[in-house]
């Protein structure tokens, strides 16, 4: 079995390790120095919206404020309540912290794709290999793995914690999670059908170079997946992402305002300050999976392209940045969504959504292999189109009929 | 819906609300037996059911309101606030207070809104006294009322922002009610518990310049509250969240006497301004906010339109404001000026007596009440004819309003429950007298 498609693997296997090491060590670093500045970046944007000042005693601007918090949380003393389950307790930090870093590793955060040598690889140290940490074959599905597994964390510290709010938090989690797991899958699976590979590396290259002919300039439109793939998954890849980040207005896992704190609640010091960590880490591997998948992930625009790695890195930061600023603005906007009304946005709209958009996609992907005539296409697209009116006219129907059911048994009941 | 003037039969709504208490609404446990279910994970009848504790120290209940709510999964069944976290006995403090030291006491019953209760304790000693205010003390009282309840209200935006989860709009209530404090600031020399309506008229004249702030003021607040009905009124999200949450029927609202926007929410409009006036507001025009579906959104609805009615009567009061005298010159109620007291032993004497021993207040009883922000706020005082009152009883709006929530909150999910409370909008320091 092949462990990763990297140049890497063909040389010798002590420089191999050694490069590997520190691409691990790097990674690693870099996430903790992006969640530290994810903080404060996220602190100093929400006080422009509000009209404050934010952090701005800790080094310049505040720079290190969540350094500063870190530590006083390191050195505070950690409660565990007498109710819980220990073991489960001190496990779930973890559970949700080691996914959070894992995930990072299958993302490209640089090298360049648009030079002589369009593949991204760079050398280091004479050795040649790819700017991320592992490009396993199965790709996005160890994504989907990760954030999957962790759920287990958020979960298990709800419930081992013995106490009412968090465990009320944590089915809300699992519930959540679990419906918009389907909502994100679905999204992805149409970038899929388009890009025919796992591999994030392979849907990189695939994303560089020039777009389709745009007014007969080619040079004008990128390459990425957001134009064949289309708006409606990418719009529901970061509604279901932002859901999956429990990032607001899907914060009902924490919902200060109503559960306290939710899972965290009975958590204090360094386990609560992880839960965070991994919180802030996954909203940025969130954007960078995001930036992959549609954005073309280290590739800039076409227009624009001089040569070196860094630039690679330079355009996956300003796209990530933009995911980031957009976390912030719905953060410092929207209200919370309640329960139920969650998962009606899961469940009737976000995934009828994805997945018949998806249907659209396989049914373009088909025609284009069998090569359909316009006729064909029109013909098809209309009988389909009928089906699924015909499908949601029954379910409308039904629903209306379920929901006057119901309704009436109310009144009996309460006269 | 059209809106009646003519008492609804209560006795309807009451047989309704009893009926909802015995087998819906109200928890009726005890602290012990809430106790033991809570320790007794496995109760035999119904191990489903869960009680949960909220408050007395959790993020939205208002300070310290407790509420004990028997859940079935995220679902409220039954619930029932518990009161008394705040009490410092300021009704029976009231009874050593001198009459003109009232006013220092009841102003921290109602923190948000100080000027309400100060008036309503004014007016019931001045009914005692049988004095009647100057006309500009009158129309400073109307003045300081409205924009106290535009300061108010805004305070409510910001708190129902932040219960639901519109985190900004808690830092844009503030900012603007920060611009109410600061008129007040310059007006009382307080930004809250101002004694400044006092037995008698108000404690000073307002300052030069004073037009010109309030001008600005009014210039200010209209965009802002657009901005506001950016934000939340026509937020898809918001709407979702507050409409059909916490329904109550006029009916049940009257049994349960409930008052101020939580009855009008229900379509009976029933304005203590209007209905039975007080100060001078038959002479000003302003209309009556009142809802449809007596839901949250409607209580939310009539207290953001209630801000722009205040601000449609502080206009006209600019141009009314009369010139004159600020406080009754009453010997006995009035202290002297303060040159008089440079030139004259008696008077120096006369102000040492009033404000040591209080001015004697004849015997007798009063009710006097207002509308504050939140509902009826009345004033009952006894006085047995000296200069402290024999006693004092606060018909505390939020207090009677509490009583109303187990009945909105049934069959709610707990997101609802923070809506409720935050929509009740108490004031635990008025509950807890």
């Amino acid at each position: 079995m092949m462990f990763a498609q990297d140049p890497l693997y063909a040389g010798d296997w002590l420089g191999d390790a050694l490069i590997t090491g520190l691409k691990v060590l790097v990674a690693f670093a870099f996430l903790l120095v992006a969640v530290m500045l994810n903080i404060w970046f996220l602190r100093k944007v929400i006080s422009d919206f509000q009209n404050r000042i934010g952090p701005n005693t800790a080094g310049r601007w505040g720079i290190l404020q969540s350094l500063a918090d870190g530590i006083k949380l390191f050195f505070k003393e950690d409660l565990i309540p007498d109710n819980s389950d220990r073991f489960a307790f001190k496990l779930a930090p973890y559970l949700s912290l080691v996914p959070a870093f894992l995930v990072f590793a299958i993302i490209p955060i640089g090298g360049d794709f648009n030079g002589d040598n369009g593949d991204g690889v760079v050398s280091i140290f004479g050795h040649d290999t790819l700017l991320q940490v592992a490009d396993p074959p199965v790709g996005v599905l160890w994504f989907l793995a990760m954030s999957s597994l962790a759920i287990y964390g958020v979960m298990l510290a709800g419930w081992s914690s013995g106490s009412k709010y968090p465990l009320i938090g944590s089915v809300r989690a699992s519930a959540q999670m679990v419906s918009y797991e389907a909502a994100l899958g679905l999204a992805l699976a149409s970038v899929l059908l388009v890009s025919g590979t796992l591999s994030t590396h392979a849907m990189v290259i695939d994303q560089s170079g020039e777009g389709p002919a745009f007014f007969g300039n080619e040079n004008i439109l990128p390459a990425w997946y957001l134009l064949p793939v289309g708006i409606v998954p990418f719009v529901v890849f970061i509604i279901a992402g932002t859901a999956e980040l429990n990032h607001p207005p899907f914060d009902l896992v924490e919902a200060e305002q109503e559960i306290v704190g939710g899972f965290h609640t009975e958590y204090s010091s360094i386990r609560f300050a992880l839960f965070f960590l991994a919180e802030f880490m996954n909203q940025i591997t969130m954007g960078a999976l995001l930036v992959t998948l549609f954005l073309g992930g280290p590739n800039g625009p076409a227009f624009f392209f001089p040569e070196g790695w860094w630039i690679g890195v330079f355009w996956f930061f300003v796209k990530l940045m933009g995911f980031l600023f957009l976390l912030v603005w719905v953060r410092a906007t929207l209200p919370r969504f309640r329960y139920d009304q969650l998962m009606d946005f899961g469940w009737k709209l976000l995934i009828p959504l994805s997945l018949g958009w998806f249907i659209l996609l396989a049914f373009i992907q088909i025609g284009r292999d069998e090569d359909w005539s316009t006729a064909q296409f029109v013909g098809l697209g209309v009988g389909l189109a009928a089906a699924f009116v015909a499908l949601a006219g029954m379910l409308t129907l039904a629903i209306r009929n379920a929901r006057n059911e119901r309704i009436e048994e109310m009144e009996d009941a309460h006269g | 819906m059209t809106i009646t003037d003519e008492t609804p039969e209560t006795i309807d709504g009451a047989a309704r609300v009893r009926q909802r208490g015995e087998d819906a609404a109200v928890l009726r446990l005890s602290e012990a037996q809430a106790a033991a279910i809570g320790t007794d994970a496995t109760t035999p009848d119904d191990d489903e059911r869960v009680l949960l504790n909220m408050g007395p120290s959790h993020p939205s209940t208002h300070g310290v309101l407790r509420l004990m709510l028997e859940m079935e999964g995220e679902t409220v069944i039954r619930s029932k606030p518990v009161v008394g976290y705040l009490h410092t006995g300021m009704e029976k403090q009231a009874e050593q207070l001198t009459f003109l030291q009232g006013c220092t006491n009841v102003t921290r019953m109602d923190y948000a809104s100080p000027f309400f209760t100060e008036l309503a304790f004014s007016l019931a000693t001045e009914k005692l006294l049988d004095i009647s205010v100057p006309e500009r003390a009158v129309w400073i009282r109307m003045l300081m009322s409205e924009l106290n309840r535009i300061s108010s209200h805004l305070l409510f935006m910001a708190t129902n922002g932040m219960d639901l989860g519109a985190v900004s709009m808690m830092i844009y209530g503030w900012r603007e009610r920060e611009e109410v404090l600061r008129f007040f600031e310059k007006v009382t020399g307080l930004r809250m518990n101002h004694n400044y309506i006092r037995p008698g008229g108000v404690a000073a004249d307002l300052p030069d310049g004073w037009k010109g702030e309030i001008e600005a003021l009014l210039e200010l607040l209209p965009p802002r509250l657009e901005e506001y009905d950016v934000l939340m009124t026509g937020q898809p999200i918001w709407r979702e969240r507050l409409q059909g949450v916490g329904t109550l029927n006029t009916d049940e609202a009257l049994a349960l006497s409930a008052t101020g926007p939580i009855l009008r929410s229900t379509g009976y409009a029933w304005d203590l301004r209007r209905d039975q006036p007080y100060l001078a507001y038959d002479e000003v025009d302003f209309d009556v906010i009142v809802g449809t579906y007596g839901d949250c959104y409607d209580r939310y609805a009539i207290r953001l339109n209630e801000i722009r009615e205040s601000m449609r009567i502080v206009e006209q009061i600019l141009d009314k404001m009369p010139s004159g005298d600020y406080r009754v010159q009453d010997k006995k109620v009035t202290p002297p000026p303060r040159i008089r007291i440079d030139q004259s032993m008696e008077a120096l004497i006369h102000h040492f007596k009033i404000f040591t021993e209080g001015f004697k207040v004849p015997e007798g009883e009063a009710y006097a009440c207002v509308e504050s922000p939140r509902g009826e706020l009345g004033i009952y005082m006894v006085s047995d004819g000296s200069s402290t009152p024999y006693r004092m009883h606060v018909r505390g709006p939020s207090f009677i309003n509490v009583q109303a929530m187990p009945h909105l909150m049934r069959d709610s999910l707990i997101a609802d429950v923070v809506a409720i409370i935050s929509s009740v909008d108490p004031i635990m320091g008025e509950v807890d007298r």
